[in-house]
């Protein structure tokens, strides 16, 4: 028999923060790639953008604070925060809101709170709001997907796009927006909003061409995009990077919130299949809510945001004045994880909990 | 005089009542948009400043202390109404674009604060003097977030300064960069909560800077007093 001598410490942790923050980037490969395939490279040039942007104010406000810069680049942090915020805005807005937005994320959401760990908000979601807020023409301008638009587009289109508003061939955003029959395409969640405002029924609404024509109510790009991002976030549950609680309890607030609704009224309200695979909520419960630093740490807890965050996606999408809502319900949430952490603070060990102390209490 | 310098001192910088009170905050993230607009309701607040806290020094030895709060207001609202008549008939386009942040004025802890604690305590001259540099370092924020917000928002510095000033100011607009989508968050209340933050942190980054400068100083000091007791 053999013994083997193991030193001190005995515990150790599996990942440091780089390693953690490389595999959620490698996880969004599939996502990436299957937008990139539907917006064409539009996506890339963001990311490309972004990264450069993130790394370059990330390095020069450790500067500033006179910190190891180095050691706070090689944790991608800053990387993974940008590609975030790439993904979610549309592919060809113009360079100079990606450059914004990403400066906002690490400059002012993260460094000035403190840097990693002491953020309050979600970098990426909250740039995404403030982005939304001051820029709402060029946030919204969502091209159609590649097999539905009248004109298509390289590389070299789409990095013209970004720079200079127009393709190489000439044609303005405007006229890239337009869809096969020469109307411009919304977005599905968009599409469907309007609909129902101007007094069609929901199933009305679907039929046309931004859905996809086998299963119903799902969008023709956004569900295989979704699809994507769920590989990759079920890659990170295997991995053990995120935990099932935020990505469960989100998609099960949102599930059942649509589906009480759509049983009350389904001409009204859309299915639970339409809101959870159009929009962002694969990547927001399994990728942007799970953010460490700005989710609640209990597991009591994250159950809690989780859901908050599921059922104010629902209200904001059905009442409010946007089509999706996840980066509000996340920042509004993140306001609350305090309060929630402090409700939900397990037990120690050898100690009794507080419904056990009152029953004691009781008894003597 | 010295005590002149010190409320000058004061009111600019060490307890400047827009950046270390924290008072008058509504009308000061509110209509701080351009420089004009900072500027015009700046001055405003400063003479209400200087006739309140004048006229509650003179009275100061006559007025009951249970009842001197609903009189130094009733002063406040005398002044603002006459400000805000004024405004009224030599500046009507500023006047209509402040609109009701100038009858808000009357609202404003900053002015009731000076008026409670100091005015109601010292005599007619320094309060005077003090109303007038509490107002100045209040005008002075409101006139730098104003620029923060003007530059971010439209990429211009003293767009219709003209309302104010007369058509002469024209020419002073300048054109940092163009743009056709103004940048909402600068122009919108959140934006002058961020630049507001901001301002109070270069505020908080200069104060330890020169303490440190101070301390330094003051070290420097001690040592040559050693050396000059080893000498003798």
């Amino acid at each position: 028999m053999k013994f083997r001598l193991a030193s001190s410490p005995h515990q150790h942790i599996r990942r440091d923060t780089g390693q953690v923050m490389r595999l959620v980037i490698l996880a969004m490969i599939p996502g990436v790639l299957l937008q990139t395939w539907f917006f064409g490279w539009g996506t890339v040039i963001q990311i490309g953008l972004a990264i450069i942007t993130a790394v370059v104010t990330e390095a020069a406000i450790l500067e500033l604070r006179k910190r190891d810069f180095e050691r706070a680049l090689k944790d991608y942090s800053a990387v993974l925060t940008a590609m975030l915020l790439a993904v979610s805005i549309p592919p060809f807005a113009p360079w100079w809101v990606i450059v914004i937005g990403t400066f906002f994320a690490i400059g002012i959401v993260k460094q000035l709170y403190g840097g990693l760990g002491f953020n309050v908000f979600n970098p990426a979601m909250a740039a995404y709001v403030m982005l939304l807020v001051s820029f709402p023409v060029q946030m919204t301008q969502w091209i159609p997907p590649v097999n539905l638009a009248q004109y298509s587009h390289n590389f070299m289109d789409a990095l013209n796009a970004v720079f200079t508003g127009f393709s190489v061939e000439g044609f303005s955003l405007a006229q890239l927006k337009t869809g096969i029959d020469g109307v411009t395409m919304a977005t599905p969640l968009d599409t469907v909003k309007t609909g129902l405002a101007q007094g069609f029924t929901y199933s009305e609404t679907i039929e046309r061409p931004i859905f996809d024509s086998v299963i119903s109510g799902l969008g023709v790009a956004s569900s295989w995009i979704s699809l994507g991002y769920l590989l990759g976030g079920l890659y990170l549950l295997k991995q053990k990077v995120i935990n099932w609680h935020i990505p469960l309890s989100m998609i099960a607030g949102l599930f059942i919130c649509s589906l009480i609704m759509s049983l009350v009224d389904s001409d009204l309200y859309p299915s639970s299949l339409f809101h959870l695979f159009n929009g962002s909520i694969i990547i927001g419960a399994f990728f942007i809510a799970t953010d460490p630093v700005s989710a609640s740490t209990t597991n009591k807890g994250r159950i809690i945001f989780g859901a908050a965050i599921g059922v104010w996606v629902y209200l904001i999408r059905e009442w409010g004045g946007y089509p999706d809502a996840v980066a509000f319900a996340v920042l509004i949430m993140n306001m609350a994880v305090p309060l929630i952490d402090y409700y939900t603070r397990p037990r120690t060990y050898g100690h009794s909990s507080s419904k056990r102390k009152s029953k004691d209490k009781a008894q003597s | 005089m010295n005590e002149f310098k010190e409320l000058s001192w004061q009111g600019l910088w060490k307890n400047n009542p827009a950046l270390v009170q924290l008072l008058g905050l509504c009308p000061l993230l509110a209509v701080t948009a351009t420089v004009t607009n900072g500027l015009g309701l700046g001055l405003a607040t400063t003479l209400v400043l200087i006739g309140s806290n004048t006229t509650v020094s003179i009275i100061r030895n006559w007025v009951p202390s249970e009842i001197r709060i609903p009189i130094f207001v009733m002063i406040i609202a005398a002044f603002v109404t006459i400000v805000q008549l004024l405004m009224n008939a030599y500046i009507f386009t500023l006047y209509q674009a402040l609109g009701i942040f100038i009858p808000l004025i009357v609202t404003n802890c900053a002015i009731i604060g000076r008026a409670e604690a100091y005015a109601s305590k010292n005599t007619v001259g320094k309060s005077a003097f003090d109303g007038l540099m509490m107002g100045l370092g209040f005008t002075l924020i409101l006139v730098l977030l104003g620029a923060m917000r003007e530059l971010l928002g439209y990429g211009t510095l003293f767009d219709g300064a003209n309302l104010l000033l007369g058509d002469w100011a024209t020419s002073l607009k300048i054109t940092v960069f163009e743009t056709d989508s103004p940048f909402l968050l600068a122009i919108l209340p959140p934006g002058a909560f961020l630049c507001m933050g901001l301002l109070i942190a270069l505020k908080n980054v200069l104060d330890s800077h020169m303490e440190r400068l101070f301390a330094a100083k003051a070290e420097e000091k001690v040592v040559q007093r050693a050396r000059v007791t080893t000498e003798s």
